[in-house]
């Protein structure tokens, strides 16, 4: 996983409160083996409308998305942090985000930022009157800073370290694997066993 | 202070617990399909790193399968690939797999519990957010994503930060024709889709007590449309005897040890709950969705709302999309809608007792013209058992289609899709814009609504025949 200290870049307002992972991508689109090519199922369905937000090219090649609350309901889908990485948003900024979606992005390094909706408003005015507004996220300092001015946010101390030094978190917890050993010696015995097969 | 039982769960596989650091929780059980876990077996062979427990995992082929024609090779040619990916992943890692014809083959969600591998008091997860489905024995089960499911493959552990706890007491008897499904759909459409995010909902009160384990399931599977991770309801008798006798159940001084174990999993009296919700059942009426998330809902003899009567601005806008997507107008009665499909199964009601009941309502019956009908079983065992008592010739004899196991049309991955502006009534899960196919329109009702409106062709309950 890549380090994530700041990122620069241009915001597209998706201003739509409830998107589930099965708009970010839809089931039909999640048939591949490996964690590229998603782009082609961002939002496959919206992107018909030729008055969708994404098609607007005042907004081509911008980075970050600004969404309406509760954004990545639904389906535990890592594809669809994936379809949004790989078209190549680094941040998605909401006043809300649903708990596997949330957390899916935090492993897979998509930073994902919680403000009020009064700041999302102010990110969206911002960005609806000039699309090529410039937006620094800087991950230590916890801030957001556009046209003069600076939002700050909260994450979560552990994730942001993990984030910042790019760490995944399989190689830490496998740092810890004596305790994994300790603990499985004292479960009870009568818990379940897939294997052997009885019938 | 008391604990509550997503507490004392929660407790009991702590394997690490450090100040500034998420706690390290061991995982009883993990279940995987053919969707969400190919990069994560990927991951592993790129780190050159082992599945640490085999055998407390499990998998089966259910979100891409057909339901037609299973032991043809798969037609579409994306779709076998997935499947036989997992086939080759499980022979190279040492996971039992259930394929497709395999006598326990079926929706992950449905061969758990019928093995008797969801048992009380476990940490259950999978790579689908309905795995809170089997909160109903009392386990913390949840939803995870890919990277989630390489680090169990990997650690047969989570790193996880302890959810807060929500009390959802249902008190009451419920009138005839008003279901768990009806239960669920109605504890969402009052806390809406993120009411429960952050929590662990505890299902509680004399409506829940009085459930069979198939319902329990039913409304723990629709915690995650809630917006939380998981749901449970405290093991009591009704739990215990559906375990006892299941080919995994402890037996003999196993059997004695777990039950004893069991019986402490209940939150206690003294308990402190961060959120405590009531929900009258017998209020309650046969539910269904009119929108395009699962809080859009109301009693099936509302009308259609008007998004004009809507203060939250955010709200009003989401609803006159959803009107919008759905083809419908303020104030027509729900009642007077047109069906092109009803959808029976899923993980929600694809079980035994939800194909006993459509079949009672459809019995001498015939799925009206214009109307089809699909009933695709939970599981390859609900199948079986559906044939053994004549469920599925009285469902072919009404005009439905009977089918194999799989999730089917409940998202749509199979060929089995709604299309353009074709409008379902369906026991799954989500009403999501295109979630059942392109362009199709989904609303969630019980499978008692399902059974009467595929007679009468209009959204309709058994009390409307």
């Amino acid at each position: 996983m890549d380090k994530f200290i700041t990122h620069v870049g241009t915001a597209i307002p998706l201003r739509r409160s409830n998107v589930d992972t099965d708009q970010i991508i839809p089931a039909v689109y999640l048939k591949r083996v490996t964690k590229s090519g998603f782009e082609d199922g961002l939002f496959a369905a919206w992107r018909n409308d030729p008055e969708f937000v994404l098609n607007n090219p005042a907004y081509a090649g911008a980075t970050i998305l600004v969404a309406g609350q509760d954004f990545g309901t639904g389906s535990s889908r890592e594809h669809a942090v994936w379809a949004l990485q790989n078209y190549g948003f680094k941040v998605v900024i909401s006043s809300r985000f649903a708990d596997i979606f949330r957390g899916n992005s935090q492993k897979a390094g998509l930073l994902t930022i919680v403000i009020s909706e009064a700041d999302v408003e102010s990110i969206w005015s911002a960005i609806e009157s000039d699309s090529t507004t410039e937006i620094t996220v800087d991950l230590e300092k916890k801030s957001i800073s556009f046209s003069g001015k600076t939002l700050s946010f909260e994450l979560d101390d552990y994730v942001r370290w993990r984030l910042m030094e790019g760490l995944d978190d399989i190689g830490l917890t496998l740092q810890k694997m004596d305790e994994v050993a300790d603990f499985e010696a004292k479960r009870a015995h009568f818990k379940p066993k897939t294997l052997p097969v009885l019938s | 202070m008391g604990k509550t039982l997503a507490e004392k769960i929660w407790a009991d596989h702590v394997v690490r617990s450090a100040a500034g650091e998420p706690d390290l929780i061991y995982i009883d059980l993990h279940l995987i399909h053919e969707v969400t876990s190919p990069q994560a077996f990927d991951g592993l062979r790129l780190a050159g790193r082992k599945v640490r427990r085999p055998n407390l995992t499990i998998a089966t082929e259910d979100h891409n399968v057909p339901t037609l024609d299973i032991l043809k090779p798969i037609a579409d040619p994306v779709s076998k690939l997935q499947v036989d990916t997992l086939r080759a992943n499980c022979a190279e890692f040492g996971i039992r797999l259930h394929s497709l014809g395999d006598a326990e083959q079926g929706i992950v969600h449905v061969v758990g519990p019928q093995l008797g591998i969801t048992q009380p008091g476990m940490t259950i997860v999978c790579g689908d957010s309905h795995t809170s489905t089997h909160g109903a024995f009392g386990a913390l089960a949840f939803g995870i994503g890919t990277s989630e499911v390489e680090h169990v493959l990997a650690t047969q552990t989570l790193p996880l930060v302890r959810p807060k706890t929500m009390a959802i007491n249902v008190e009451g008897t419920l009138k005839p024709g008003v279901t768990s499904k009806d239960i669920i759909l109605a504890i969402i459409a009052k806390i809406g889709t993120g009411g429960g995010q952050g929590y662990v909902l505890e299902y509680r009160g004399s409506a829940i007590r009085a459930l069979s384990m198939e319902g329990r399931m039913t409304v723990c599977n629709m915690s995650i449309e809630a917006g939380a991770r998981a749901g449970l309801i405290a093991p009591d008798e009704v739990t215990y005897a559906y375990v006892q006798g299941k080919p995994h159940a402890p037996q003999g001084a196993d059997w004695d040890a777990a039950l004893a174990y069991w019986k402490t999993l209940h939150s206690d009296s003294d308990a402190k709950f961060d959120v405590e919700i009531s929900i009258n059942a017998a209020e309650l009426e046969p539910f269904v969705t009119w929108g395009t998330n699962p809080g859009q809902g109301l009693p099936l003899s509302a009308n259609v709302p008007n998004p004009a009567d809507i203060a939250d601005a955010e709200e009003r806008g989401a609803a006159e999309r959803a009107l919008t997507y759905m083809g419908l107008t303020a104030g027509t009665p729900l009642k007077s809608i047109k069906v092109d499909t009803v959808f029976l199964g899923s993980c929600t009601n694809g079980r035994i007792e939800d194909l006993r009941a459509a079949a009672a309502v459809l019995k001498g019956q015939k799925v009206a013209s214009g109307t089809r009908m699909l009933v695709v079983p939970g599981s390859d065992r609900v199948r079986v058992q559906a044939h053994e008592e004549g469920l599925d010739q009285v469902f072919i004899d009404a005009g439905a289609e009977w089918r194999n196991a799989g999730c089917s049309m409940c998202l749509g991955m199979n060929p089995d899709q709604l299309a353009v502006g074709e409008r379902s009534a369906s026991t799954s899960n989500r009403n999501f814009e295109g979630r059942q196919g392109k362009g199709g329109r989904t609303h969630l009702v019980s499978p008692l609504v399902a059974a009467a409106t595929a007679i009468r062709g209009t959204l309709s309950s058994p009390a409307d025949l």
